[in-house]
């Protein structure tokens, strides 16, 4: 497989765009993109995306042109982003094309995601008596956690603090006023111990990317960030995952572990080698336990790591850097690829007051969701 | 006193005086709860779910759930979790007649029948009763 590279990215501001539907979100991202890597959407050769909730990707070839380019629809959870990045690299690597587009938006109405028992192969008591909604998925499963290894409350109002913080210093993130951690700790309670601000919510958004072949890049000069890594995995035997009326006695594992494991093999290094990382971050309990899935520290260090800042745009390993979907919202198309934008700004270093310090030459993204799916991507230069 | 109450679904638990939670066996021995509809439910043998388990995590609901949740339009919180029955399966759970502050990981819990609105009754989990 031959190397690919990003040389181009786009953004809608996520949040709440009333008048611009969530496919013209990824219009607009998809223009910022091609503008950013100096292309007309005539030169892409292939495409992919998708939305979950915003309608088929391939009709934004109305707005964009007519070019007859083939376009991959993507229906893949929380990982549509991701496997649109995998279905473009995969396009360029296997010699079939040189110039590509990937692209995620989504558009969600508000309130948290109510979704439909038969769609996920489950019974309608499921839904019908109150169990089927994903804040309780990551209450319970934190609620273990947090007992099993010591993790405080303060710890989950840190992370949602710092989401805030960051945020301030992202133009496309949603929430940008920076909150306490009382505040965040005394909202109201959600789904004990998880209450409202340690929450993303549902929103909107849109993000487009430019990958280009070796050969591409030179000929463009282009100002290129190489993909050395993209794993999706789906869940293994038991797993405890969302949406699930029963679980395996006997813990099998977790699709994070899988896909991060393979993610770090095809790039040929380890977690101690990343520089920042984007984490999937649905609340703040689930940014904790991602930390420790994806190889970064071991299950309970997590208190120290948050206690001492660690993860802080100047700490030793900066983590959800524009605030991540505390901050952004969750548009459930586009957060696997607004993680990627986001590293793609910091290893090009332009992402301004919220720059990560130093000589950046690694990134990671991971994003997680129903039904047990998860998907990463390491960005290098 | 749920007994004139219609259950959420059919087959869901068994219609014994102490009635359990119904799940299926695979020949290999896994179990699987709720018995799954269609094809893949066919090769199993129905078996009945321990009455008695652990409590494996816990939450309490604090907003009415969007559609598809069916409940009492007049919302009240209400408590869930997951419950280990031993050697068998981890199954999501309302758990009734206690309060958040009460339960603890590891709490021995029992079944339940319980009402779920004016007509229709579901299962839980409660903390068992000495």
């Amino acid at each position: 497989m031959s190397k690919v590279y990003i040389i181009g990215a786009g953004i809608h501001p996520f949040g709440r765009t009333d008048e611009r539907s969530g496919r013209d979100q990824g219009v607009f991202a998809a223009r910022q993109a091609l503008e950013d890597a100096n292309l007309e959407w005539q030169d892409i050769q292939f495409a992919s995306g998708g939305s979950i909730a915003a309608g088929n990707a391939d009709v934004m070839i109305n707005d964009l042109g007519l070019t007859s380019v083939p376009f991959i629809n993507v229906f893949n959870g929380c990982a549509t982003g991701g496997s649109a990045l995998s279905t473009a690299q995969n396009a360029i690597a296997s010699g079939h094309c040189d110039l590509a587009m990937a692209v995620g938006f989504d558009k969600h109405p508000r309130g948290a995601f109510n979704a439909n028992p038969s769609s996920f192969g489950l019974p309608d008591w499921y839904g019908q008596t109150g169990m089927m909604l994903t804040t309780q998925f990551f209450a319970l499963k934190l609620q273990r956690y947090m007992q099993l290894h010591g993790i405080s409350r303060e710890a989950l109002g840190r992370v949602a603090e710092k989401a805030f913080r960051n945020g301030e210093r992202a133009d496309h993130a949603w929430r940008r006023t920076p909150m306490d951690i009382d505040t965040i700790l005394d909202s109201p309670m959600i789904n004990h111990p998880l209450s409202k601000f340690m929450f993303c919510a549902p929103a909107e958004g849109g993000v487009a990317l430019i990958l280009a072949s070796e050969k591409k890049v030179r000929e463009l000069g282009s100002n290129a960030v190489g993909i050395a890594s993209v794993a999706i995995r789906s869940r293994p035997p038991g797993s405890f995952e969302v949406y699930a009326p029963s679980t395996d006695i006997v813990d099998g594992g977790k699709p994070t572990i899988l896909a991060s494991k393979a993610a770090f093999e095809m790039a040929g290094i380890g977690p101690e080698d990343i520089d920042i990382a984007q984490l999937q971050d649905t609340e703040s309990g689930a940014e904790i336990m991602h930390m420790a899935e994806n190889g970064f520290c071991k299950d309970g260090e997590q208190e120290q790591w948050l206690a001492e800042g660690r993860t802080e745009i100047d700490g030793t390993l900066p983590i959800n850097t524009d605030g991540g979907c505390i901050a952004c919202g969750e548009p459930i198309g586009a957060t696997g690829l607004r993680q990627v934008y986001e590293n793609v700004t910091q290893l090009r270093g332009r992402a301004g007051s919220r720059q990560v310090k130093g000589n950046l030459k690694t990134a990671y993204s991971h994003v997680y969701g129903a039904p047990g799916l998860s998907g990463v991507a390491i960005l290098e230069v | 006193m749920t007994k004139h109450l219609q259950p959420i679904a059919e087959g869901l638990w068994s219609d014994d005086e102490q009635p359990h939670l119904l799940g299926g066996q695979a020949p290999d021995g896994k179990i699987y709860f709720p018995i799954p509809e269609g094809d893949s439910g066919k090769n199993l043998d129905i078996i009945k779910l321990s009455r008695q388990g652990t409590l494996w995590s816990f939450t309490r609901q604090d907003f009415r759930p969007k559609s598809p949740y069916d409940g009492p339009e007049e919302f009240t919180p209400f408590l869930l979790g997951y419950v280990e029955l031993p050697g068998q399966i981890i199954v999501e759970s309302h758990i009734v007649e206690t309060t958040l502050e009460e339960l603890k990981i590891g709490m021995a819990m029992e079944f339940v029948i319980t009402p779920f609105d004016d007509t229709r009754s579901t299962y839980a989990f409660r903390p068992e009763q000495q």
